[in-house]
């Protein structure tokens, strides 16, 4: 057993390990920093595998976009320190169930297949193969799909912003609606002041 | 099975990554944790084909195309999900996916 295999089994055991606290923890943040460190044990199987130019998109996309994204997520949804409710028994006793029988299928099937190897000479996953067959027109290029998903990326940017913004109208109407309620509260008992507060929100208009 | 790492380990790796994204799918009623289950199992796919990419066609990059591409609508995915659970929030101050039952606010 050299170093490589060493490395491959601790990088293995850290990815399946964080993933299942990633899942099962109670604590949201704790479950999104589990996961950060499952991304990155991924990334080191790819650096472990040569592909280093994934393992650096890897690392920059989940790791520094997507878990972040997440993270400031959680901080704006969630109150700090809480737990989540726990799950009812059943759920979790057949979702375990479910999920270990379709693991114990995949995992026979797949060590009962005999995969063929290629017998041509081997490509570097250079930065410059990758790049020159990601925009090639040729038959074994890559222009369509790559102009596809720029133009998908074009339409998540747009729809992100027009989910996530506030309409102008709303927000200004809700302030005044509570402002005017609140006046109202606060003077009802007051027999003689009725008056003149219904004047003055009439003046506002 | 040896114990020199080769594509049935990370086969096996793939594929329980797959199951733990399931699992959490399954259990899971908090949309963000939903998301987090689906980032792991779109993570399992990618293993799969630069795995295969490796030690059965290194004669081509496609495992490398498609690994890159799913990265990146896994991103956009990721965007547009958070935006609709923030906006969810808002209006429901909660994202358990239990009281989020009607399709208008």
């Amino acid at each position: 057993m050299n170093g490589a295999t060493i490395i491959f089994y601790l990088l293995a055991a850290m990815t399946i390990g964080c993933g299942v606290i990633a899942v099962s923890t109670r604590q949201i943040f704790r479950a999104a920093i589990s996961l950060l460190f499952s991304l990155v044990g991924i990334a080191g199987i790819y650096f472990w595998m040569d592909y280093e130019f994934i393992a650096a998109v890897q690392i920059v996309v989940y790791v520094g976009g997507i878990v972040v994204l997440i993270i400031f997520s959680i901080f704006l949804t969630q109150q700090s320190g809480e737990k989540m409710p726990a799950q009812k028994m059943g759920r979790k006793l057949f979702s375990l169930l479910s999920v270990f029988c379709g693991f114990a299928l995949t995992i026979v099937q797949i060590f009962e297949h005999s995969f063929i190897k290629t017998t041509a000479p081997a490509v570097d996953p250079t930065v410059r193969n990758i790049g020159e067959e990601l925009i090639s027109l040729d038959k074994n290029g890559y222009a369509l799909p790559f102009e596809v998903v720029s133009i998908l990326l074009l339409a998540a940017l747009i729809g992100c912003i027009v989910i996530a913004m506030r309409t102008p109208a709303e927000a200004p109407k809700e302030e005044v609606e509570v402002k005017r309620k609140e006046e109202i509260k606060v003077i009802v008992p007051k027999e003689e002041k009725v008056l003149i507060v219904q004047e003055e929100t009439g003046g506002i208009q | 099975m040896t114990m020199e790492p080769g594509l049935y380990h990370l086969l096996f790796i793939s594929t329980a990554l797959f199951f733990i994204g399931i699992y959490g799918f399954l259990t899971r009623r908090n949309l963000i944790t939903m998301l987090m289950s689906i980032e792991l199992i779109l993570n399992s796919v990618n293993i799969n084909f630069i795995a295969f990419n490796k030690y059965l066609w290194a004669n081509r990059l496609d495992g490398v195309m498609f690994t890159v591409f799913v990265i990146a609508i896994a991103a956009a995915e990721a965007a547009v999900a958070i935006a609709i659970i923030i906006n969810l929030y808002r209006s429901h101050n909660s994202i358990d996916v239990e009281k989020a039952e009607e399709l208008k606010y």
